[in-house]
């Protein structure tokens, strides 16, 4: 590779969350949509647990802008999700790193969850109100598919020298 | 470390720029929902970003393709056919309607409220993007230069599908009425009774509040749109009721309606623009004096019965856009004055 080690860490980044964002507005059956996993929150975890210094809270604000236009929700909202958990994954990264993939899952699980109650909260405030289990579906869904999309993004990692 | 104008500054910690992140988030959000000082902004970054909605259609696309590419046009010659068979009796159908309309038009006239004209429609297409998570949304391939505007309905071959919710450059989005932050006016098709249909965030049902266990609705029945609020014009339909659920303990009944547009994934909806949005003011004082002469000049004009008619003008006319009310001249339809009726 021709590029710059830090330019080609960052293209790799930029192209997974691409990729995430892509799958969070692919079209599905309509059924389906209460199971769509956070994309966007799962490679979002995965970045700033393996290397905070690079990726943290100013990358999650961004990708949560951008999923805000994308989506056509409240500018911000999104947003503010996706800084509070990448500052609660770049916080807690070093004691992740040592847990066992399950547990992994579990802590996922809860940051999703936090992230889908800030919007759900937000979405009540301005006037929605969607139905209030809603949340968890996704949420679940995020967990089961954690210790695989774990593995994908560490090869990704490995392969792509990021560093 | 940086270092602006001689001084050394650390970098921000990570809990210095989540704090800061978040005041940006949520002064974001105060402008966008409160004040609309965004739109411009949204509208620029959503041209930006077009391309990922591009690439998330690709799949779609490719699918149908391929699904093309078997299926061969045996499918077609069929559709072909179904359709040429289907047309001749809906431009049968279109024969009566219009005779229909024009005798509505005239009965409402005698009635002295405003006819209803045919609607223009627009068919758009839609984005094959996917809803926001807990939100019914629709993003059509059409904006501002294209003439809509917020709050414009949204319908398909069916009933209503929803309003547009926002306009921007190339694309617009919709919210349908299954969202869990819309409501409808309606009324039963059977008696005219009005409710409010609201959404749920289920994909396929709305349920309709506040109706108690007086009221005269049952399963099955259709409700259309009652033109009251005037953004949905009067009488295309809405849902059908599926379930009444009558709970001693609770105050109001719970009704469940299924929506008769078809809300899922599909290729196309057609917009409408109302073409009545001025209607007649429902005190007759201030029309009767400018109407007069026109009234006057038909002597022909069957003589309406006050004490009947008067009832049912607040009834028929839906609730009058005030902003169209001030600087646009009354209809053209004349009114006829109780006063006149009574002393021919």
């Amino acid at each position: 590779m021709s590029l710059s080690h830090p330019m080609r860490s960052r293209l790799v980044i930029a192209a997974t969350f691409l990729v995430a964002l892509v799958l969070s507005i692919l079209p599905w059956p309509v059924w389906t949509e209460q199971f769509r996993p956070d994309w966007v929150a799962l490679v979002l975890i995965y970045w700033c647990m393996a290397l905070p210094g690079r990726v943290g809270v100013g990358t999650g604000f961004l990708a949560g802008l951008i999923l805000d236009v994308l989506y056509g929700s409240m500018l911000g909202e999104n947003a503010l999700a996706k800084s509070l958990i990448a500052f609660l994954t770049v916080h807690f990264h070093l004691q992740l790193r040592m847990f066992p993939r399950w547990q992994q899952a579990v802590v996922v699980l809860l940051l999703v969850i936090t992230n889908n109650l800030l919007v759900l909260w937000i979405k009540h405030l301005a006037g929605a109100s969607p139905a209030a289990w809603s949340y968890l579906t996704p949420s679940i869904v995020s967990m089961l598919i954690w210790p695989w999309l774990f593995v994908i993004l560490r090869d990704i990692r490995r392969h792509g020298n990021v560093g | 470390m940086f270092q602006i104008a001689g001084i050394q500054l650390r970098a921000p910690s990570n809990l210095t720029r989540f704090v800061l992140l978040a005041i940006l988030s949520v002064s974001l959000m105060l402008l966008d929902a409160r004040a609309h000082h965004l739109q411009h902004i949204r509208a620029g970054l959503t041209v930006l970003l077009s391309p990922i909605q591009v690439i998330a259609a690709v799949p779609v696309r490719l699918g149908g393709a391929v699904m093309d590419f078997f299926r061969g046009d045996q499918p077609l010659h069929e559709e072909l056919a179904r359709l040429r068979t289907e047309q001749p009796l809906l431009l049968a159908r279109m024969q009566r309607y219009e005779a229909l309309e024009a005798e509505n038009a005239h009965l409402r006239a005698l009635l002295g409220t405003s006819a209803l004209v045919a609607d223009k429609a627009v068919a758009a297409e839609l984005r094959e993007v996917a809803s926001e998570p807990f939100r019914r949304t629709l993003v059509i391939a059409k904006g501002e230069k294209d003439g809509l505007y917020v709050g414009q309905p949204v319908i398909d071959a069916y009933g209503i599908r929803g309003q547009v919710s926002e306009v921007g450059i190339l694309q617009s989005k919709a919210i349908l009425i299954t969202d869990p932050g819309h409501a409808i006016p309606v009324q039963v098709n059977r008696n005219g009774l009005r409710a409010i249909a609201f959404g749920t965030g289920a994909p396929d049902s709305v349920s309709i509040r506040y109706l108690t266990a007086s009221a005269d609705i049952k399963e099955g029945d259709l409700l259309i749109s009652s033109g009251i609020g005037g953004s949905f014009p009067y009488g295309y339909p809405v849902a059908r009721i599926k379930q009444v659920i009558n709970n001693p303990n609770e105050a109001f009944l719970d009704i469940i309606a299924t929506p008769v547009a078809l809300l899922g994934h599909d290729k196309e909806v057609l917009l409408i623009w109302p073409s009545q949005k001025v209607l007649p003011p429902p005190t007759p004082a201030k029309p009767l004096a400018e109407k007069k002469p026109v009234a006057s000049k038909k002597p022909a004009t069957p003589k309406p019965q006050p004490a009947a008619v008067k009832p049912l003008v607040p009834q028929a006319a839906p609730k009058p856009d005030p902003e169209a009310l001030t600087g646009t001249p009354p209809p053209p339809a004349p009114l006829p004055s109780p006063t006149e009726g009574a002393t021919p």
